[in-house]
């Protein structure tokens, strides 16, 4: 049984695998600083004026043991630099100075979100630190707290259960990681974001996009959240029956979320038939065989240029034997992609040989050692037809640890699918990031106290939340509003006022929606730049809109004042023309009419709008100068 | 009205909730409320907490507090508690390795917290540390012995004095070296007293201690354990140091003379400087590298004098333009023998001090001038004020460090009456707490900002 293209999977064959998947979005929120420190937020730059190196050991976990993961960041044994800018880092974020009380600022739009997804919301509000061992995080951890749990939102005909939001600060930008040496950027670190964990309510991969797209919309219904690359960052788990909960990283766009979930529910699936192909081969965990050898004398002579430069430089060659694997590291477990590939991921990752390829092995011989070499190998390792052979080289350190964490990998094959967090790759497949934490890596933070969250605060938060965007669509379509218009005031800051403007001023519905979305949107597109429109000054033009001071053709004149940084209010407005008024530019204009020759006749009374329309813009209604002009018509006509 | 065990920490309102539902700490619970409902575990409450909330460990791993007066119902569904434990591993004994002890005085050098309870669980036992710093175990063949469990700022003189004593003793059953786990807030006070108190060490003492607590992933405690335990295994420098990190980075520590030493910022893990001069030596992992010839070597004999002589009426007085003279007079009023002044520029106070100062002086007390710039020399001549003030008794105490000098001063009354003879103890250098001259890199306070600071900065990743 092989796994269907992506272009071809319908729902039912998603429900046959058991695919499963839910979120965890990552949004920055809007605040003018960051979350534990005084330290402005959303400046970046690569440029840096210091460096600092530091190493993360494991520490116990609360009930005396090591986790996983930090075991693994540990083996690789790596230096991590922190590139720090001085104006956007200070002795916080370089964990030379504990934190800064919690920003009320972050801690109210976090509020505001909870209330959104309906959460029941926390009363006591407790920071913890999540360990992170790679680095990411100068502590070592990332302080976090909870705000509210057991949300939802509406789905299809179902909801979609929020496990909780969490608010914590962001990590740094890794900038390269080669070999024992990482480096990161700082300028993002401890900037403010929210976590939005979903329950795993979603059955098949465009599921994930639309449940991902409503939540972005939704937190930026709020104007409360930052946009732009990497302001909202998805993580994404799936399993499928019989596999495993694996978690991928760093999703930068929902659109890539179908390709890169599908690929893994067939990783998953294809890595499940490869335990079945062992098992049908005898190979279980207790059965695994395997053996590593240093070969590095027998490869001397070698043409492959990888090995061969390696062991010119004095590096070592280790061949580890699988076992009964003959083939299986060809095993397709992604699209064109191959067991190996997992195998050279932790090698990767583990031992820090971080130069591609970084094993090869005998299940493709072709293009690497000759055969004669691999004969010689097998030779040297006793390996029969039905074996595989692996070369891994590097330094003495490096090469030994590959060789184990090849047998490590490939004995974890008898058992399934591993719990890993994986990285999104650009082609829609995944690769080894490092093994998947428990929950043993929470700790509470003893350097900040618990922090109150009263009901009389929550009642104030709660008369900002905005209507959800959803609701505001349903209500929209009832009153005919102009689709491309629909989507961007739904979440946009305006949809209340709009709300207003409608309900209680009554203003055309449409001529709103154009006002506030449209026309702003025309404007900003002719500056060729981003255009701010001060709530204040579109309230005053919709109120003006209202009053009928304020004529259609009139909008957008007035919102080209608005960008041009002008305050907009219903005084400044020129009053609306008089009769006499209209009778003078009427008398002009056919003045000018008489005077010019029209080529097409029939044409004139459009003329003649035009030019009464260029005198009176803005203070006069269109429409009511298109009557005036018909009944003139009617009288001149012969 | 105490609170059973099985309530800890809980009062008031949230006490009474979790009574009325039979919800003791560690119960599975979930809790409804008039909003929802929470599933977790009943966590022990800080009691420095407020009686209001109820806290919950939730299945992810995080916190949350419950308001007590919201809860409708807590269905109980079981119990889970957990202890937390250093796993120990017997401590490898290697004949060829050097024998270290560790004297625990308190601190975060080795522990973690129990955040549940908030309470301090110290590593301690050389296979606890082996346990969390395995690497010790290639560098000597450590035994430790837990003398306090204080913070630094409880440190006085009888733990000072005990520490001495215990440094007396297993010299006399030849150890190789001495390291002392300390707080690092009053590190160098302590470094300060241990330097008159021992003299003649033919060992090195070495204290330690870390900026961020050893259950952090980027702790400096394991690096500056294994520092000093290699400083007190390895290294032929038989005085009293304290041994921390150089630079924020990872690099290497610094070993400063204990009575040259301060710590001089609240948080920095670089935070111990040597003032008025270098450090004696920097250590890495790899090795330890002298930066000056001038120190006590390591010897073979046990020859070292222990002397625990402590008087503790004894002040600092920190001057500030328009103090009055009724500090001084209180610490007479209350029989203080002797005031270190950290007096403004080259040591001085305002004139309305004197009438208080010639008191002090009438009454037999010891009164010692230092210097508020930290960095420098006291020099009384230049202003009349200053000879002034040496008229009414105050003495110079060259480039002391205040606190260094209040030690002394401690020490020296703890011996001796006579004023005299006090101050002939004072102004002998026994430690290097008095240098006869100051290198021009005794001063190196770098501005950030100037263009070849920042060059450096950024090329030496200090």
């Amino acid at each position: 049984m092989t796994f269907k293209p992506f272009s071809e999977m319908t729902d039912s064959d998603y429900a046959a695998i058991g695919f499963k998947s839910g979120l965890e979005i990552h949004q920055q929120l809007l605040t003018e600083k960051k979350l534990f420190c005084r330290c402005p937020a959303g400046l970046y730059s690569d440029s840096f004026n210091a460096e600092i190196l530091r190493h993360m050991r494991p520490t116990l976990s609360e009930l005396g043991e090591y986790d996983g993961t930090a075991l693994m960041e540990f083996k690789t044994k790596k230096e991590i630099i922190y590139q720090i800018n001085h104006s956007t880092v200070c002795t916080y974020e370089m964990d030379d100075t504990p934190p800064f009380e919690l920003n009320d600022q972050a801690l109210d739009i976090a509020l505001e979100i909870g209330l959104l997804y309906g959460c029941n919301m926390v009363d006591e509000i407790h920071i913890a630190r999540k360990q992170y061992l790679d680095g990411s995080i100068p502590t070592g951890f990332q302080r976090t707290t909870i705000v509210g749990v057991q949300g939802s939102i509406p789905y299809k005909d179902r909801k979609i259960t929020i496990v909780q939001l969490g608010l914590e600060e962001d990590a740094c930008r890794e900038v390269s990681d080669v070999e024992h040496r990482r480096v990161y950027l700082t300028d993002r670190l401890g900037m403010p974001l929210i976590e939005t964990v979903t329950a795993p309510d979603m059955r098949t991969p465009q599921e994930v996009a639309e449940v991902g797209d409503i939540l972005r919309k939704l937190v930026r219904s709020t104007g409360k959240v930052r946009t732009g690359p990497g302001a909202a960052r998805q993580d994404v788990n799936v399993s499928i029956t019989g596999g495993t909960r694996v978690e991928i990283k760093g999703v930068p766009r929902i659109p890539n979320i179908p390709l890169l979930t599908y690929n893994e529910a067939m990783r998953q699936f294809n890595l499940l038939r490869l335990r079945d192909e062992l098992h049908q081969r005898d190979i279980t965990m207790d059965t695994f065989e395997s053996r590593a050898e240093e070969v590095t004398k027998l490869l001397r002579k070698t043409h492959y240029m990888p090995v061969k430069n390696a062991i010119a430089e004095g590096m070592m060659a280790q061949c580890v034997l699988l076992k009964g694997f003959k083939g299986l590291l060809r095993w397709e477990t992604q699209t064109d992609t191959y067991f190996s590939r997992e195998i050279s991921d932790r090698v990767r990752v583990i031992a820090c040989l971080t130069t591609l390829p970084n094993i090869i092995h005998s299940d493709s011989p072709s293009e690497t050692l000759a055969s004669s070499e691999w004969r010689v190998l097998k030779k040297a390792l006793s390996a029969t037809e039905d074996d595989t052979l692996v070369l891994v080289w590097g330094n003495t350190i490096d090469a030994t640890s590959g060789a184990s964490e090849i047998a490590v990998r490939a004995k974890e094959a008898t058992l399934g699918v591993p719990s890993e967090t994986r990285q999104a790759l650009r082609d829609g497949t995944n690769g080894f990031e490092r093994i998947l934490p428990g929950p043993d890596r929470m700790y509470p933070d003893t350097d900040l106290p618990p922090r109150r969250i009263t009901r009389e605060h929550l009642k104030d938060i709660s008369a900002k939340v905005p209507r959800p965007f959803y609701e505001n669509i349903r209500w929209y379509n009832e009153l005919g509003i102009p689709n491309d218009v629909k989507d961007p005031l739904s979440i946009s800051p305006y949809s209340a006022l709009f709300e207003s403007a409608v309900k209680r001023w009554n203003v055309q519905p449409t001529l709103a929606s154009v006002a506030l979305i449209q026309f702003p949107k025309r404007i900003a597109r002719a500056l060729g730049r981003c255009v701010t429109f001060p709530a204040h000054s579109m309230k005053e033009l919709l109120l003006a809109l209202k009053d009928h001071t304020l004529t259609r053709e009139g909008i957008l004149p007035a919102l080209r004042e608005i960008a041009s940084g002008r305050e907009f209010t219903r005084d400044s407005l020129p009053p609306l023309c008089s009769e006499e008024e209209f009778v003078e530019a009427l008398n002009k204009s056919l003045s000018v009419i008489s005077r010019t020759k029209i080529r097409r006749p029939e044409k004139k009374s459009e003329v003649l709008m035009g030019l009464i329309m260029n005198d009176l813009r803005g203070r006069i209604e269109g429409h009511v100068v298109a009557t005036r002009i018909a009944s003139i018509s009617a009288e001149v006509r012969p | 009205m105490t609170v059973p065990d099985s309530y800890r920490g809980y009062r008031g309102k949230a006490l009474e909730t979790l009574k009325s539902f039979d919800a003791m700490v560690w119960s599975d619970v979930e809790i409804t409320t008039d909003a929802g409902s929470f599933t977790g575990i009943v966590l022990p409450r800080s009691e420095t907490a407020d009686p209001l909330h109820i806290v919950l460990k939730l299945r992810s791993g995080y916190n949350i507090g419950v308001a007590a007066e919201s809860v409708r119902a807590i269905a109980v569904n079981g119990r889970k508690e957990a202890h937390y434990k250093i796993p120990e591993k017997a401590f490898p004994f290697d004949p060829a390795k050097p024998r270290v002890k560790l004297l625990g005085t308190g601190g975060t050098i080795a522990s973690r917290l129990d955040y549940r309870t908030g309470a301090v669980i110290p590593a301690f036992s050389p296979g606890e540390l082996y346990g969390s710093v395995p690497e010790l175990a290639d560098i000597c063949n450590l035994e430790t012995e837990k003398l306090y469990g204080v913070f630094s700022e409880n440190m006085g003189p009888e733990q000072w004095i005990g520490t001495a004593q215990a440094i007396g003793r297993e010299i006399a059953k030849g150890v190789q070296g001495i390291v002392i786990g300390h707080g690092t807030d009053t590190m160098h006070h302590t470094a300060a007293i241990l330097s008159f108190m021992v003299q003649n060490s033919p060992v090195p003492i070495v204290m330690v201690g870390s900026q961020r607590s050893s259950d952090r992933p980027s702790s400096d405690a394991a690096l500056n354990l294994m520092h000093s335990v290699k400083t007190a295994a390895e290294s032929d420098i038989a005085e009293v140091m304290v041994c921390m990190f150089g630079p924020t980075s990872d690099q290497y520590g610094l070993l400063h003379r204990g009575t040259r030493v301060r710590k001089m910022h609240s948080s920095y893990r670089s935070t111990f400087r040597t003032i008025g001069d270098i450090p004696i030596a920097m250590v890495s992992r790899e090795k330890i590298t002298p930066l000056r010839q001038d120190y006590k070597r390591r010897r073979k004999d046990q020859d070292v004098v222990i002397n625990t002589a402590f008087e503790e009426k004894v002040s600092i007085v920190y001057y500030y333009p328009n103090m009055k003279p009724d500090i001084i007079d209180s610490l007479i009023d209350n029989n203080y023998r002797g005031i270190i002044i950290a007096g403004t520029g080259l040591g001085h106070v305002n004139k309305p001090l004197y009438p208080a100062l010639k008191r002090a002086h009438e009454k037999n007390i010891a009164v010692y001038m230092t210097v508020q710039t930290l960095w420098g020399y006291v020099q009384m001549y230049v202003y009349d004020t200053g000879r002034d003030m040496m008229e009414l008794g105050v003495v110079p105490s060259a480039n002391m460090l205040p606190e260094v000098a209040y030690m002394k001063l401690g020490w020296a009354l703890g011996q001796t009456d006579d004023l005299v003879k006090v101050r002939q103890i004072m102004m002998t250098p026994v430690a290097g707490e008095i240098t006869e001259r100051e290198p021009s890199n005794g001063y190196l306070v770098f501005q950030g900002g100037i263009p070849e600071v920042e060059e450096f900065i950024s090329r030496y990743r200090r």
